[in-house]
């Protein structure tokens, strides 16, 4: 299981601020997860259709979509950042 | 480490008693080594405020959103890398999240160096990392519509201008 957060317009768009997620075994890497989260209703698939204009973490560090992703981590997508 | 006091709140905060706070935490810092002196010549504080405008559309509020968890971790990171980076004598973090109105305070950075140039450099530093690293997301309520705003291509440019190992206190400053 992967638990995902959501924030911003990601979260407005997919309707829900986290959720647990148990993709197939295959999925090891965030674009794998991206690529079968998109295929979780309407929703999902137009906030994640372009994965350039969204930012990632995993367990609350920065991640690419090259990283690996385990069993149990904490995957967060979110729009680019606008603090300060 | 010198110390780093790092906070997000929505309630709103005082800066004449964050500047006093540091300077307590810097005097009783364990580096002080018992020395009465903080040790501090220069003590700099940048405020952030909500701007009334957006591209001349006036603005009614603004909600800022963020990731607790990480947004704190992320903050604490930027803080100990101004700390190591301009050797300062320590720094104070806070930001604020919520709905907050026109002129409202944001963002507090404080910082304490020996001397004025590395107290501008690292508020500069820090401020630059706040904008492209630390989860934040503004929405705009513009009354007529509400839209999340996006990132400026000029934050992510000024962000990366710090990438280059050696500290440049003298570069251009980048738009607030």
């Amino acid at each position: 299981m992967i638990t995902c957060v959501y924030f911003a317009w990601v979260r407005e768009g997919i309707g829900c601020e986290s959720e647990t997620i148990a993709p197939p075994a295959d999925c090891t890497s965030l674009a794998d997860i991206i690529h079968w989260l998109k295929g979780q209703s309407p929703g999902h698939h137009r906030v994640l259709a372009d994965p350039s204009a969204l930012r990632f973490a995993i367990n609350l560090d920065h991640a690419t979509l090259e990283s690996p992703i385990r069993e149990g981590d904490e995957l967060a997508i979110f729009p680019p950042i606008t603090g300060g | 480490m010198a110390p780093s006091i790092v906070r997000l709140q929505s309630e709103a905060f005082n800066i004449a008693d964050e500047l006093s706070a540091l300077r307590t935490a810097c005097r009783s810092s364990p580096e002080k080594d018992g020395e009465k002196s903080s040790g501090i010549g220069a003590l700099l504080s940048f405020t952030g405020l909500v701007r009334d405008l957006d591209h001349g559309t006036p603005l009614k509020s603004l909600y800022l959103e963020h990731y607790p968890a990480m947004t704190e971790r992320q903050i604490k990171a930027i803080a100990n890398d101004a700390i190591t980076r301009f050797s300062l004598a320590g720094c104070t973090i806070i930001h604020r999240h919520g709905r907050l109105l026109p002129d409202d305070e944001i963002v507090l950075v404080i910082t304490a160096a020996r001397h004025r140039k590395a107290a501008f450099a690292a508020a500069d530093f820090i401020m630059d990392w706040l904008k492209t690293k630390a989860p934040f997301w503004k929405k705009e309520d513009l009354g007529q519509e509400q839209h999340w705003v996006a990132q400026k291509d000029s934050d992510l440019e000024a962000a990366r201008s710090w990438e280059t190992p050696v500290h440049q206190p003298n570069k251009p400053r980048s738009e607030q």
